[in-house]
């Protein structure tokens, strides 16, 4: 893209942001070089340390602003794990909360100018959503045995129906945990490489205003889809969850 | 394809080659990615469930608890209040009962004290009463008696004066007759 | 030249594959006026929806989203 536009003023890099590099030096990345991912991966672990166990750390009935935000945080994702998945789902709530903190907190320490978004990258995501798959499905078989495959098998509808349903269940399942990752490594992604193709317009002196406005009404609209993106994710693992426990439509 | 998209300024100058195109298909840095994520959940999760999740669930029950504590104390509270206002106003009752009663005490006392004042009142009036007719009756009496004597004499006088001779007994009973008649 | 009408054909399909984008953001709008819509006559009923709203968006961006990946991959990757 910037190939073309070598001569002008214009010169996009909206990918650059994603890019892993090591924190020290310059050698090879080894799976255990620490990189930018392991920095903001380890400020999202220290933000939810500050939030959740400093901020709480008063146990007060009433409470201060901070254990007012943890408690927000904490009541929300109870209420959802219960609300969706039931009361035998509460059991997996520490599993759920850790991977809807770690999402939030990732989406949004990722906004701030020249950070590294861990959760933009499909390796992340695709880690995650795999994770849940394979617990829900595993835990499928664990709880009802052989009743799990109940899930495909969608008693209300026609027999002659049947397996053709069957196989759309089936293929709608595997592909859960795709759209489940791309879905969150896609809109972080979108977001922050618009946000950098407004910026690349910004070296133009006609259109910089307007291309800083659309820059503040696309960080506006981040901070939302960081949300509403934690939100989503932790929701659909939550309704996984549920099929897991209860097959049975 | 032509991707050489990067600066070498830009910071990924020692894997241009790697990095070029989408850094997310770069599976080189795969390994690493994902070492460091499941340290990372691993770290949080542990973070959140020796730590964070019993303590703010503890908050949230001590609240839970100290709010339900506090409902059954304002009730307690509620309980007694109507149980002061309902002694209230039996002692309302009481007083206003007694004092009726002190009411028509005083009421029977003054009734008592106004009938022997009126009663006294009343024989006084009749003793003066009888008083004044028995002093009435004299004074008819010796009304009657002098004019009686003042007719006795007037007759004689009327008598004398015509020249004739009065006799004292015979105008005596002359005049009683027409005193009668 | 070769290549370069390779790149030529990677960016027409790009932009091609960013038309999907529209597709979402249709669906998008559908499902948000239609709880909208829904919401106002049932007000009450509303609260307790808001959760499959969000799983309804997500269901209808997240194939914005893959249209969107295919552009920048052959923009980025091909």
């Amino acid at each position: 893209m910037a190939t073309e536009e070598a001569g002008s003023a214009l010169s996009f890099h909206p990918m650059d942001q994603f890019i892993v590099k090591p924190l020290f030096g310059d050698g090879p990345i080894n799976w255990y070089t620490p990189t930018n991912v392991t920095l903001w991966m380890a400020l999202a672990v220290v933000g939810i340390y500050l939030l959740l166990v400093v901020g709480t750390r008063g146990r007060a009935v009433i409470p201060t602003r901070m254990q007012s935000i943890a408690e927000l945080a904490y009541g929300f994702v109870h209420k959802m794990v219960e609300d969706v998945t039931g009361k035998d789902g509460l059991r997996y709530f520490p599993y759920i909360f850790t991977l809807f903190m770690f999402i939030v907190f990732a989406n949004f320490l990722g906004l701030l100018p020249r950070a590294f978004t861990p959760t933009s990258h499909i390796a992340v995501t695709a880690v995650l959503a795999m994770a849940v798959f394979l617990t829900v499905t595993i835990l499928g078989f664990v709880k009802n045995g052989a009743a799990f495959l109940g899930l495909f098998w969608v008693s209300s509808a026609p027999l002659a129906l049947r397996p053709v349903l069957a196989l759309i269940e089936l293929i709608s399942y595997f592909v859960r945990p795709v759209s489940h990752s791309i879905r969150l490594a896609g809109n972080m992604m979108a977001g922050h490489a618009v946000i950098k193709v407004f910026a690349g317009f910004a070296a133009v002196a006609v259109i910089s205003p307007l291309s800083i406005v659309a820059i503040t009404a696309m960080y506006g609209l981040e901070i939302l889809v960081s949300f509403i993106q934690a939100y989503v994710f932790t929701i659909l693992t939550c309704v996984y969850l549920k099929d897991a426990l209860h097959p049975h439509h | 394809m032509a991707t050489t998209t990067h600066d070498a300024a830009g910071a990924a100058a020692g894997h241009a080659a790697e990095s070029a195109g989408m850094p997310q298909l770069d599976f080189a840095s795969f390994p690493n990615q994902i070492f460091w994520l499941v340290v990372t959940l691993v770290a949080i999760y542990w973070v959140l469930s020796r730590i964070a999740l019993p303590r703010i669930g503890g908050v949230l029950a001590d609240r839970q608890s100290a709010i339900t504590g506090d409902l059954t104390a304002a009730e307690e509270f509620k309980l007694r209040a109507k149980e002061a206002e309902a002694a209230y106003e039996r002692a309302l009752v009481e007083a206003r009962s007694d004092a009726q009663k002190i009411v028509g005490q005083a009421r029977a006392e003054i009734q008592k004290d106004l009938d022997a004042a009126t009663a006294h009142a009343d024989a006084e009036i009749a003793a003066r009463a009888s008083e004044s007719e028995r002093r009435i009756g004299e004074i008819r009496a010796g009304a009657m008696e002098a004019v009686v004597a003042v007719a006795r004499e007037a007759a004689a006088d009327i008598v004398a004066a015509m020249g004739g001779k009065a006799d004292a007994k015979a105008v005596a009973k002359a005049v009683d007759a027409r005193l009668k008649g | 030249m070769e290549g370069d009408i390779v790149q030529m054909g990677a960016y027409i399909g790009a932009g091609l594959a960013c038309m999907g984008m529209g597709g979402a953001a249709v669906g998008v709008g559908n499902v948000a006026g239609n709880f909208l819509s829904g919401a106002l006559r049932n007000p009450s009923a509303a609260a307790g929806q808001t959760a499959t709203l969000f799983i309804g968006i997500a269901f209808a961006e997240a194939l914005g989203i893959f249209s969107f990946l295919v552009a920048l991959l052959l923009m980025f990757a091909v």
